[in-house]
């Protein structure tokens, strides 16, 4: 796993560009001239890319680029809070995400998220997982949610450790089972997208590498957005990596900004852009 | 099961749960106005009753005359005795409040162990969960005949002094919890300069402490005189039913809140002036104490800034 | 000093000398005036509590919770004040307890930051300060009078109501605070997997919430039913000789009651206005409680 990012022959249809990013069939999503606000203050500027489907896509850059309020505009997370403002588009397929018709919610619906502290609602391992599910009226009745719940655990590799636990508090499992526990929350509801926010910054280093083994086998089926402010862990797992910076402009404003994305091995090796050099080679950062 | 979802066009959701936000939005914000409504209600009932009081007696005479005898022939209606009643009653109140609510303040904030703590702010919460009939009681069956009565010879069954001594009591919780929260909220970082100066810690206190506090302590002695103007049953018990302007807290008198029970009480026609007397005088009372709940939130806000 | 070995003895005995400074008189002075201050507010407690115990408990009995008042002091009961009290115990929670909890609801999970907010929130901190008698003021002209039809008059229905407009800002404030103590994460975590705001409210933040709600609302129901001045106010009687038994009859309740009796001249009435007071103040003692009990039992499962 871990030199895969280094020869890309595998990967099909993947052709690098410029700075533009690289080149690619099946976007997911498809941002041109993004900018986003929080009242007065802009967190991003002009951000353009396309994200394809079922690869891991890692955000890397500095604290405070915003990184992780791109990640969250990708699944209107950020509608949930007051004053915000945003210019550009950003496409789920062929659809405008903040179109007028679209419910924000039910983009949720599609587009899940995983956090950087593992957050279970304080109830059961099994209503945790069937929370989801039940909302959305996914199972007509408690076999089939029994279906749900336990193909969602196993494919979070988290079934063989809590089984005989369905019905004990998910607060009473270890760090590293509860984010395992809210991939499962979040893969039970069907998404097209996982996005998550550092997930395994709060874990020990074990753990962690469970959560990367996970997301390996998890992109056979979904889209990964991952921020992480790792840079060996990026360079682990994904396949494109996208590199945020922040602008300070004459106001003193900091902005952030997508400097270089690209195939991951090239970002790390012979990236294009001196500030991406400097960061990845720790000259900063 | 988990078969990724495309988007089919517009990623809407299904109508019956949007349907059900939408509906539930509606009842929340609802049920949030009625509050508004409720105090447009209040406002609505005493400025129509006190209107209906003023169109027979003129507000000169009322806010000026010193006799207030509503059920004599011919009537007075001057609210000045029982203003001055209601504010000997506050004024005693706050002389037994403020200090044991200050004292019970620092002590909690500067001095107790956490042991003692818990204890206390518990005695506290009785102190306010005691239902003011009970306070009443103790002053008529207690107070006065015990020790009032015993100090000064000249003191009647029904006084003041009774009256106040117990809103002071229930008074105390105002003034020592909203004080010891504000003391609490003066930086550590403020007593540990004061402390590496070599200060004790009754100086900490007294110094450094209570004037950063200052905007806090003043609001709650402020909340603390609006309660006791609002108190009701320990005066209507324990104070008298006798009108008249004085400063001696051993006779009785008769405050703005007994005038109103005892109006209650009594077989008052609707419609007659006593009836509508009791709406003026309790238009005065809310006037009075949402005036003093405003300036003690402004003190708040005032003050506050200048010490950060 | 010789020097110190690492034995026990010797460094308890320097950990203590380190834990006691010199005190100044000044300072000895102070803190007794403090005590002194706070032992003032003790020793009323008590003594009001044991004058009140020693007063009214001989006078409990069976009899005395269900008979009738009279006007024989030996023969009076709290019966109907006993029942008028559990219909406003009743009527408030049915009243404010849905009405308190919605609004803070809104306030917390659904309204955003506009002047109409602020003005809400402002007008709730303001009604709290309202001194109760208004109240009754309010129930009197509003409930009683505007609404006789309905109500029935100087009703059950009449007070219950009046003692909800009562407690409803009590009941907000508290309901706030639990509300805002459900951290946010949760709210994320709920949001995060296309739950709408009102099924993340119902099925996450409210039952999270719950232990701290329900102690707000018990700690108001023990304010409402201590109330005396407002239910004179819209008409509650002092004497009544007959159990109520429908919301539109007329009522009193154990305040009251116990009101009544202090207010007559003679010592044996002072003497069963103790034993209500006794009464009333067992029935506050078990809902208080009932709700320390409650909400340690919601707090330990998670």
């Amino acid at each position: 796993m871990n030199d895969v990012n280094v020869s890309l022959g595998g990967l099909a249809g993947y052709r690098s560009g410029p700075t533009a990013g690289p080149e690619i069939d099946e976007a997911v999503f498809t941002i041109e001239d993004l900018s986003f606000w929080y009242g007065g203050f802009r967190a991003l500027r002009d951000i353009t890319m396309r994200i394809p489907a079922r690869t891991i896509t890692a955000l890397i850059g500095p604290s405070g680029c915003g990184k992780s309020t791109f990640l969250r505009t990708l699944n209107r997370m950020n509608d949930l809070i007051p004053g915000v403002s945003l210019s550009g588009t950003v496409r789920y397929h062929d659809l405008d995400l903040y179109g007028d018709e679209v419910d924000p919610v039910e983009v949720r619906h599609r587009i899940g998220m995983v956090f950087q502290k593992p957050n279970p609602f304080p109830k059961t391992v099994y209503e945790n997982v069937a929370y989801g599910p039940r909302i959305h009226r996914m199972a007509s009745g408690k076999g089939e949610l029994d279906d749900i719940v336990e193909q969602s655990l196993r494919r979070a590799a988290l079934w063989d450790e809590v089984f005989d636990k369905l019905d004990q508090s998910a607060l009473a499992l270890s760090g590293g089972q509860q984010q395992r526990l809210c991939i499962a929350r979040a893969i039970a509801v069907g998404p097209d997208v996982i996005l998550m926010d550092e997930p395994a910054s709060a874990l020990d280093p074990i753990a962690t590498l469970r959560i990367e083994e996970l997301m390996y086998e998890l992109k056979e089926t979904y889209t990964i957005v991952i921020v992480t402010h790792n840079m060996q862990q990026a360079a682990r797992v994904s396949e494109l990596t996208a590199f945020f910076t922040v602008d300070v402009t004459e106001d003193s404003q900091r902005t952030g900004v997508l400097v270089e994305y690209d195939e991951t091995g090239r970002i790390f090796t012979r990236p294009s852009q001196q500030r991406t050099e400097d960061y990845v080679s720790g000259r900063f950062g | 099961m988990t078969t990724p979802a495309r988007a089919d066009g517009y990623l809407r959701v299904a109508p019956r749960r949007r349907r059900t936000e939408r509906i539930t939005r509606g009842i929340l914000f609802a049920a949030a106005l009625l509050s508004i409504g409720v105090t447009f209600a209040i406002v609505l009932s005493l400025a129509d009753g006190a209107r209906s009081f003023f169109s027979k007696i003129p507000l000169i005479e009322y806010l000026t005359g010193t006799e207030w005898y509503p059920q004599f022939e011919p009537a007075d209606f001057g609210v000045l005795p029982l203003i001055s009643g209601t504010l000997l009653v506050a004024a005693i109140a706050i002389a037994v409040a403020v200090p044991i609510g200050l004292a019970t303040a620092i002590y909690l904030s500067e001095y107790a162990s956490d042991r003692l703590r818990t204890p206390l702010k518990s005695a506290l919460e009785v102190l306010v969960g005691i239902p003011t009939v009970v306070y009443g009681f103790f002053a008529l069956t207690f107070i006065t005949p015990t020790i009032i009565r015993r100090l000064f010879d000249s003191a009647g069954t029904f006084n003041a002094l009774a009256a106040g001594i117990v809103v002071g009591i229930l008074t105390v919780p105002i003034v020592a919890s909203v004080s010891e929260d504000s003391m609490r909220a003066v930086p550590r970082s403020l007593r540990e300069a004061a402390y590496g100066l070599g200060s004790r810690r009754m100086t900490v206190a007294l110094r450094v402490v209570f004037p950063a506090a200052i905007s806090g302590i003043l609001a709650s002695v402020i909340l603390a005189v609006a309660r006791a103007i609002g108190e009701t049953m320990a005066v209507t018990i324990a104070a008298g039913q006798l009108p008249q302007l004085t400063a001696n807290p051993l006779e009785p008198i008769e405050t703005m809140t007994a005038f109103m029970v005892n109006v209650s009480l009594g077989d008052t026609p609707v419609g007659s002036i006593e009836y509508r007397a009791l709406f003026a005088v309790g238009a005065t009372l809310f006037l009075i104490t949402l005036g003093l709940t405003m300036i003690s939130n402004a003190v708040v806000r005032r003050f506050r800034q200048q010490y950060e | 000093m010789s020097k110190i070995a690492a034995t026990p003895q010797v460094e308890s005995a320097v950990r203590r000398r380190i834990a006691q400074p010199p005190a100044r008189a000044s300072e000895r002075l102070f803190q007794l005036a403090l005590m002194a201050g706070i032992a003032i507010a003790l020793i009323f407690l008590v003594t009001l509590l044991i004058q009140v115990a020693v007063r009214g408990i001989p006078g409990l009995s069976l009899s005395f919770l269900t008979d009738l008042p009279s006007s024989d002091p030996g023969k009076a009961g709290v019966g109907p004040a006993l029942v008028g009290t559990l219909w406003m115990l009743a009527g408030v929670t049915l009243v404010a307890f849905p009405l308190g909890v919605a609004t803070a609801v809104y306030l917390e999970e659904y309204a955003r930051d506009t002047r109409l907010t602020r003005l809400i929130r402002t007008n709730i901190q303001n009604l709290a300060g309202v001194p109760s008698i208004v109240y009754g003021l309010l129930g009197l002209a509003f409930f009683v009078r505007f609404l006789g039809a309905f109500t029935g008059g100087r009703s059950i229905i009449a007070g219950a109501l009046t003692l909800s407009l009562l407690v409803l800002p009590v009941i907000v404030i508290a309901s706030v605070e639990a509300l805002r103590a459900v951290p946010n994460s949760m709210r994320d975590a709920s949001y995060g997997l296309g739950a709408t705001r009102w099924e993340t409210t119902r099925r996450q933040v409210l039952p999270a919430a719950l232990p701290g709600i329900f102690t707000g609302v018990i700690l108001s129901l023990s304010r409402a039913i201590g109330e005396t001045a407002p239910l004179i106010t819209i008409g509650a009687l002092t004497f009544v000789n007959f159990f109520p038994a429908s919301p539109t009859d007329s009522f009193t309740v154990l305040p009251i009651q116990a009101f009544n009796w202090i207010s007559q001249p003679q010592a044996e009435f002072h003497d069963i206005s103790a034993s209500a007071i006794v009464v009333l103040l067992v029935l506050l003692l078990s809902m208080n409680t009932i709700a320390i009990l409650l909400r340690r039992r919601f707090e330990k499962r998670w």
